[in-house]
């Protein structure tokens, strides 16, 4: 738990937008629950930022079990978004996070874009949220999530709602499973986003052959852990060249050999997902590893690492 | 409640069957901080295939800090560790979720199937300590045969408690369900511990509904983090939802979940 390197000459700051955060570690959406769940093993102030569960306006019950299967260097779930609703969130779950100096990013969800709309305006009347990650690309849920992330228009008329309603940092979560990830971050920034993640979950499933039934009650699931991180490496790529707002890595990243590889694909941060349930100190390991690397480097900070990819 | 992950270190590997592993883990920090029914995570090795962490309820306790571990060979993950010789480290994170209530309001009766004997006897060991160390409180033990009982039902019996078994093929004790030793003890009794396959378990709660006894019961569920931060151990719960193994268990009181699985 401690601290292995407290080299603070090391400038490890990154800015996404208006959002300044202290390192470019954070973690990833529905895998650090609301950052309480790991407080006992992960020293929450060393985070770059907290992205906590997807929330929807109303509580949320998710889908019925078995919801997670491991499959190689990976896992299938589909959770279904089960969160306990905004104003729960902000009652509930907020005040914790608020006694640390990490910036708090919510990841919001909706089935319309009102749904969106709402939740940026009541977001944005609560203090201590640095910025809203808007998911559009859920792929377990049957109505809005990733019907909103596959269709550049519908995509954009999302960023918009919530651009519309919030003057804080607009982030907007793509999903791999689409055809040209460009096309859809290009209308994004265009409807006023102030920066990408992704990848969000790879569309996948699994089959038992004893019962020939699918091994998730849902069908099929979202693929994440280290099994994608090619493939969110390359779209990470592509999206970095297509346009001019800052990406978010995520996929994958469980060591800082892979946040390395994303910050020169031309990422300006990373989110760690996961990586959070098997090794829950890996986000911790990430930033020490980051700084290490900086230092041996000879950089002046670590955005000297950023888009460094030599092709 | 404070988690530790503690690099445990493996003591001892005894095989009570080919299939049937008990490793007893050195981690000082979980084994003191255990209370009957939690569990732990531990990872199968440092490479990514498994890749998550395998949760098992905590077998029993011992003061030198180690803890113990009872598992069948079913998959990968287990394979793996099953073949962990003494010295190998393993990563552990625990104790995890909440316990068994250890106030049963009187005479009470534990009953395991298979792998669901091994939080039992933490819960054993742990009432020889308390104002129910009364000698002689039944312990129904099942599985499908006798080779994987025959140690662990002595073992329950040296505590002083009054074991009675029963196996698929009738080489130990009574042949058949071990939920079927039940009905004679149930008006005896304020409380029944249960752990075993789900079937098991629901003839087991249905039995206590019926007879108006206390019943807790300890479920096991896939976990990818043990820490109710992945949200996909669920239960569905009486009155809609879910309860999460995790968190919010993984003992609950029988009436809190439906058993139509």
């Amino acid at each position: 738990m401690d601290p292995i390197n407290t080299n603070h000459s090391v400038d490890m700051r990154v800015t996404i937008g208006d959002l300044q955060l202290g390192n470019p570690v954070m973690t990833a959406s529905g895998t650090f629950g609301y950052g309480r769940e790991f407080a006992s093993l992960v020293d929450l102030n060393r985070l770059g930022a907290i992205i906590v569960k997807g929330i929807s306006q109303e509580p949320r019950p998710g889908n019925p079990p078995p919801r997670i299967i491991e499959t190689a260097c990976g896992m299938l779930n589909a959770i279904g978004l089960e969160n306990v609703g905004v104003e729960r969130f902000i009652t509930d779950k907020l005040p914790y996070l608020q006694q640390f100096d990490t910036p708090v990013i919510v990841n919001v969800l909706g089935e319309s874009i009102d749904d969106y709309a709402n939740l940026a305006a009541r977001l944005e009347r609560v203090e201590g949220i640095a910025a809203v990650e808007v998911n559009i690309s859920c792929p377990n849920v049957r109505k809005g999530g990733v019907a909103f992330g596959t269709d550049a228009t519908m995509a954009a008329a999302v960023t918009s709602a919530v651009r519309q309603q919030t003057r804080l940092p607009v982030i907007v979560k793509l999903s791999p499973n689409v055809t040209d990830v460009c096309a859809i971050a290009r209308a994004v920034e265009d409807a006023g986003a102030d920066a990408v993640s992704l990848i969000n979950t790879l569309l996948g499933m699994s089959i038992d052959i004893k019962t020939r039934k699918p091994r998730l009650a849902n069908v099929v699931g979202g693929l994440s852990g280290p099994a994608i991180k090619p493939v969110a490496l390359r779209m990470v790529w592509q999206t970095a060249k297509a346009v001019a707002i800052p990406v978010i890595g995520i996929g994958g990243i469980g060591t800082t050999e892979d946040a390395l590889e994303f910050l020169m694909a031309g990422a300006t941060a990373v989110q760690v997902g996961t990586a959070n349930f098997y090794h829950p100190t890996s986000v911790m390991d990430i930033v020490d590893g980051l700084e290490q690397y900086v230092h041996e480097q000879g950089m002046a900070s670590v955005r000297a690492v950023i888009n460094s990819l030599q092709v | 409640m404070t988690e530790f992950q503690e690099k445990s270190t493996i003591t001892l590997r005894e095989t009570l069957t080919p299939e049937v592993i008990r490793l007893t883990l050195k981690a000082p920090k979980i084994a003191a901080a255990a209370k009957p029914g939690q569990f732990v995570m531990a990872r199968t090795g440092e490479g990514l295939d498994p890749l998550l962490r395998r949760p098992f309820s905590i077998h029993r306790v011992h003061s030198d800090g180690t803890l113990a571990i009872l598992f069948k060979i079913i998959g990968k993950g287990t394979r793996l560790m099953a073949e962990m010789n003494p010295g190998t480290a393993l990563s552990l994170i625990g104790p995890l979720g909440k316990g068994f209530n250890l106030d049963p309001q009187g005479p009470f009766c534990m009953i395991g199937g298979g792998m669901g004997i091994a939080p039992l006897y933490f819960l054993a060991q742990t009432f020889r300590q308390s104002e129910y160390r009364e000698n002689n409180q039944p312990v129904l033990l099942g599985s499908q045969t006798q080779a994987e009982l025959l140690l662990l039902a002595e073992e329950f019996s040296e505590l002083g408690y009054s074991v009675l078994t029963a196996t698929d093929d009738g080489t130990l004790g009574h042949q058949g369900f071990v939920t079927e030793l039940l009905d004679e003890i149930l008006r005896k009794i304020k409380q029944v511990y249960v752990c075993g396959p789900i079937p098991m378990m629901r003839t087991v709660a249905l039995k206590c509904r019926d007879a108006g006894i206390a019943c807790q019961v300890s479920l096991e569920t896939h976990m990818a983090c043990g820490l109710g931060a992945c949200l996909g151990c669920t239960f569905p719960a009486t009155g809609g939802g879910y309860k999460h193994v995790c968190k919010d268990g993984p003992v609950l009181s029988a009436d809190e979940v439906i058993w139509t699985l």
